[in-house]
């Protein structure tokens, strides 16, 4: 029980450090992506090839002036950002980051925890993170503020239905499980379940963009029209947090992508590899194996993510809402009903 | 259609969006190819205090004050060059040379303080056409970044070059300026006014 509770424990700091210097580095990887795309070098002061960049602007958002308007619900508006960033990193316990290894006799998950309706969890977590944005942007008593937040709100429910709808797809097709290890073990095989669901893929893809807020869907924070959205009155490390939050959900989202459509820590001719190696089923070497095919994936989305954001210019809103709605959830419900038919026909 | 001066501009079209553009995803895959390609290109930066891009000859930078041959200022401090000036930006204090001097200053005026606020000046280059005595010109060099507004009023520590690193100004010396320092009894408050220019040639 003592082990049982010391691995978690460890496991749970790990992740938690892990996202965080993937949300961090990902800023610097952001600026340097985007000034690859654009001709420019990027951040290259702060040491080597600016990789000491994050840890600057870390320190600048700590040594900021902190400003909390008067008019402002003080206890709602320290709230909103905290609320993001918890959510975002609750979202990390689900996801199952290697093969279940064997030490000592023990077997040891690779995940947090591997609760039955982990899909569910995420999704429910995932809505929650919403009410940071939209508290921040009503507590800060701004009218940009606040639209940012409605704007983002609306965002979010209107495309949370299409992603659901699309991972129920997923879902049928990986045998009715909401276990996010179970689905990820399906794909042992070999044939990872973006090839069952290509149009499912498309669909969550965009649905992640919009969910965390990114370019081409950053509306909420459009600052061509809305100041800074729903962060304009925040400043000093609050802002940081909301920033820092986002990163964390576009790291989540992107394991979360490599998990459900591109078989997680599968990889092909896994099993050729470790029979090659001389590698025992449950050996830990398989796990850290997995855990880095994974973060492969996880680093190749992320880039997607940056690509898209660097390419693309923003939507207007009423685009927005017509592509959610007009497009994405007839498109997600045709998915769906596509796939349970090929599932009756083939069961059969 | 109005009158037009090239044949760059488009008509704005209102036209809805056809069935392929409604699709987006064909305009945003070219699109990504194109921001890939330039992922693949090299960076147009100049990466700057460690290098410096290649300025025209006649680039018009921070000033100098020269010395002559025998390291003495050329400057006899006429004030040409602050009433020259459009900005305002040159100030000066002049002073006697007193014997013994003869070897720091050219001339038997010399300027004990000599200050030009480089927020002001509009690197316009009229005070070196102003100086009868080829004392000032404009360098290719770039203005330092200061912390206070108080920093950027150079005195003569900065402006006045060092004998042990002279600052080539020969770029500066076109042969029209040269041709035109030449010309005696030229006064240069005339060179705003062509035409007596001309009469004087």
């Amino acid at each position: 029980m003592l082990a049982f509770v010391i691995y978690k424990a460890v496991l749970c700091v790990v992740i938690f450090g892990i996202s965080l210097g993937v949300a961090a580095y990902s800023t610097w990887w952001e600026r340097k992506f985007a000034s690859f795309l654009q001709d420019r070098v990027g951040p290259n002061r702060a040491g080597p090839f600016g990789l000491l960049q994050p840890l600057a602007d870390g320190g600048k958002m700590f040594f900021k002036e902190e400003i909390i308007p008067n008019v402002s619900n003080k206890f709602l508006f320290i709230l909103g950002p905290c609320l993001f960033m918890v959510t975002a990193c609750m979202t990390s316990v689900v996801i199952p980051w290697g093969k279940d290894f064997v030490l000592g006799g023990r077997n040891f998950a690779f995940q947090i925890t591997d609760i039955n309706i982990g899909v569910l969890y995420l999704l429910g977590v995932v809505s929650i993170g919403v009410y940071g944005i939209m508290i921040g942007g009503w507590a800060s008593n701004n009218k940009f503020a606040l639209l940012g937040a409605i704007r983002a709100s609306s965002q979010m429910i209107s495309y949370e239905i299409a992603m659901g709808i699309a991972v129920i797809a997923l879902i049928i097709t990986s045998g009715g499980t909401l276990s996010l290890h179970e689905i990820v073990e399906k794909q042992d095989a070999g044939v990872c379940n973006f090839v069952y669901q290509p149009l499912g893929f498309l669909i969550f893809f965009i649905c992640a963009l919009a969910e965390t807020n990114r370019a081409p869907f950053d509306l909420a924070e459009c600052e061509s029209e809305l100041v800074g959205g729903y962060h304009t009155e925040y400043s000093s490390m609050k802002l940081g947090l909301y920033l820092f939050a986002e990163y964390i959900n576009m790291f989540i989202s992107s394991a979360v992508m490599a998990a459900f459509y591109f078989g997680g820590y599968n990889f092909p001719f896994a099993h050729e590899l470790y029979n090659a190696m001389g590698l025992q089923e449950g050996s830990i070497w398989i796990s850290l194996i997995g855990f880095g095919a994974y973060f492969t994936k996880i680093v190749v989305f992320i880039c997607l993510f940056m690509w898209v954001r660097w390419t693309l210019p923003r939507f207007r809103y009423d685009q927005l809402m017509n592509l959610g709605w007009k497009v994405l959830i007839p498109l997600s419900l045709v998915n769906l009903a596509l796939t349970t038919l090929g599932m009756y026909y083939f069961s059969k | 259609m109005a009158l037009q001066l090239t044949n760059r501009s488009k008509v704005v079209s209102n036209k809805e969006q056809s069935a392929m553009e409604k699709l987006y995803l064909p305009a945003v895959f070219k699109g990504m190819s194109i921001t890939l390609s330039h992922l693949f290109k090299k960076s147009a930066t100049i990466r700057y205090p460690e290098q410096k891009r290649i300025m025209a000859p006649v680039y018009r930078g921070q000033h100098v004050l020269k010395r002559d041959d025998n390291g003495a200022e050329r400057c006899t401090s006429c004030g040409m060059c602050a009433v020259a000036c459009p900005a305002e930006a040159i100030t000066m204090e002049s002073a006697e040379r007193k014997k013994g001097e003869e070897h720091l200053y050219r001339e038997e005026k010399y300027a004990a303080k000599y200050e030009i606020n480089m927020l002001r000046c509009i690197f316009c280059g009229l005070c070196e056409e102003a100086c009868p005595k080829e004392a000032i010109f404009l360098t290719d060099r770039i203005v330092d970044t200061e912390f206070e507004r108080e920093d950027f009023i150079y005195g003569k520590d900065k402006l006045v070059e060092k004998m042990t690193e002279r600052i080539d100004v020969t770029k500066r010396q076109t042969p029209e300026v040269l041709e035109f320092k030449k010309t005696p009894g030229l006064k240069h408050n005339e060179l705003y006014d062509g035409k007596k220019l001309k009469e004087k040639h």
